[in-house]
């Protein structure tokens, strides 16, 4: 019988499906259009712009400290670091000598940014594969980063804190102890991820050998971050371009060769407790110190074009200012991480099937509003 | 910073164009200026080099070096700039343009490569998709935003606005009286 059924006249056809604009797997309203033929996949061909807000145009005719808090709006989990972009080209083109307390202060909050980024990712991520604890997990340790930000920023996730020459005010007196109480608290909590999912044997047949990413694909789609990193290319951007005060600090690239979805994974955990080791450093010895130095109320950038690039828990982001001496850029384009990173996701996910595909997804990390820019 | 100084760079780069005088780049030059045009015909190999008001080696290369520029920088041993990190359109008020970062991962080495034309009705590049993958994505997003077209691209078309939407918003002379509130 069973061969009658396999030789009958059943023909695969393909056909499309949508997933998205609203899936709980995009993350956001992402529009992917599916080619599949059976549950094999022949083409991911994602549809943007759904929340694009052409930031790009709207900074055209915003002054510079204005452009800073549009920034916080593209990938809203690295706001502190797309703001930080900002600032540092425009610092750099107007060549301030920035205060050591303001670099040190910087790569903390900085760092203390990533790992609220990738506990809410290693959260999430967990539950696309169908883990739910692992939301409740990350959320309950980012929620103690959000208060530290809170009480110094005065904003949990749009945070503003840095402007063109400093930071806006000083920091808050209970930051150093509130910072390493977290640590002690998170050293003790990031072992437990790795017993609830990394270990996991149905989490790691699902994670490994899929959505395979070579060097030179990573290279050539312009991966960065996590996603480069998990296929061995070296492309953290705090080691080969390094800004604020990452030349000062000892830490480790984390790099996998193997390109897979859970080198991806594994890349992302170890980061975090790179993260921990550089933040454990600088605690203990932020330089006294004004927390700005004075500008112009009215920045006016010199003739000419500045590129700075930093690296966002996303990836590389580049921000390209082109300006003609007024006080707004001519052009101002964000190399947003995400943007490129998505660019991939057809590549990795042809063969595949669509449950591959959510975990290809998962971590390539993607914030919609980084790439709908 | 390890790999080539800008010195170096350029004069591999000049080495691959012999100073052949194109016919189009006298043409225009003598469009723009006719003095320059007697002056120094001979420089012209179609690429202008310069530093000034960058923290990068830019190049100015004409629309019809710019794919065999490319395969050059990304092939050759010497260059090889095998990461293309920022892929910017540009509209330069007269002339529209693309601008491409590129870096080498191995040599650690940063070039700047511009490109703009003056027809504003059908600006045309070459696409660079088959040199650097991330060009596909980046390309549609210029030509989104600034109608610029690519030759040999796979799919060019709008990627975050509707096929219907009318002009191109990133464009300087872009008019939406509802939407762009002007200061």
């Amino acid at each position: 019988m069973e061969t009658t059924i396999a030789n009958s006249n059943f023909k695969s056809e393909e056909y499309f499906i949508n997933m998205g604009p609203q899936h709980p797997a995009t993350h956001g309203v992402l529009r992917l259009l599916l080619t599949i033929d059976g549950e094999i996949i022949k083409k991911v061909e994602p549809d943007l712009g759904y929340i694009h807000r052409s930031i790009e145009k709207m900074c055209e005719r915003d002054s510079y400290q204005q452009i800073v808090h549009l920034t916080d709006r593209m990938d809203y989990l690295s706001s502190h670091i797309n703001n930080e972009a900002v600032c540092l080209t425009v610092e750099n083109a107007l060549q301030l000598e920035i205060p050591d307390r303001v670099k040190v202060i910087r790569t903390i909050i900085g760092e203390l940014t990533r790992i609220a980024s990738h506990t809410l990712w290693w959260g999430v991520m967990g539950m696309d594969v169908g883990a739910l604890t692992t939301y409740f997990y990350g959320f309950r340790d980012r929620e103690m980063i959000n208060d530290i930000f809170e009480e110094t920023c005065g904003a949990r996730l749009t945070m503003n804190y840095n402007i063109p020459g400093g930071l806006m005010f000083d920091i808050h007196p209970n930051f150093v102890k509130r910072t390493k109480d977290f640590i002690k608290h998170f050293k003790t909590k990031l072992p437990e991820y790795d017993t609830l999912l990394t270990g996991n044997v149905i989490f790691q047949k699902r994670m490994k050998g899929v959505g395979i990413l070579s060097k030179e694909d990573a290279i050539s789609f312009g991966a960065s971050g996590p996603v480069g990193r998990g296929s061995g290319y070296s492309c953290d951007v705090r080691k080969h371009h390094p800004y604020s005060a990452y030349d000062k600090v000892s830490f480790n690239e984390v790099l996998r060769t193997e390109g897979d979805t859970f080198a991806r994974y594994s890349v992302r955990i170890q980061e975090m407790w790179e993260s921990m080791a550089i933040i454990e450093q600088l605690i203990d010895n932020i330089p006294e110190g004004d927390h700005q130095v004075a500008t112009n109320a009215v920045i006016k950038l010199p003739k000419g074009e500045y590129y700075e690039r930093v690296e966002t828990a996303r990836g590389e982001l580049g921000v390209y200012i082109i300006s003609t001496g007024t006080k707004n850029p001519y052009r101002l384009k964000f190399r947003s991480p995400g943007f490129s990173n998505l660019s991939l996701l057809n590549h990795i996910a042809v063969g595949g099937k669509i449950g591959d595909l959510v975990a290809s997804m998962a971590t390539l990390d993607l914030v919609i509003p980084d790439i709908d820019r | 910073m390890i790999g080539m100084t800008n010195e170096e760079l350029q004069k591999i780069i000049n080495s691959w164009f012999p100073s052949s005088i194109s016919t189009t780049k006298v043409t225009e030059v003598s469009v723009e200026n006719e003095i320059s045009e007697t002056k120094e015909p001979e420089s012209t190999n179609g690429l202008e080099f310069t530093e000034e008001g960058s923290q990068f080696l830019n190049i100015t290369v004409q629309p019809e070096l710019l794919y065999q520029l490319m395969s050059q920088l990304k092939n050759n041993k010497e260059t090889h700039f095998d990461y293309l990190f920022c892929l910017s359109g540009v509209d330069w008020e007269i002339t529209l343009g693309v601008v491409y970062h590129l870096e080498s991962t191995d040599h650690r080495h940063i070039v700047v490569v511009k490109v703009h034309t003056e027809d504003r009705e059908n600006p045309t590049f070459d696409s660079v998709y088959d040199i650097w993958s991330t060009a596909e994505f980046h390309e549609r997003e210029v030509f989104d935003f600034f109608g610029i077209k690519f030759n040999n691209h796979p799919n060019l078309k709008r990627l975050f606005l509707t096929d219907e939407w009318d002009g191109y918003p990133l464009r300087k002379d872009y008019v939406d009286e509802i939407n762009m509130v002007i200061k």
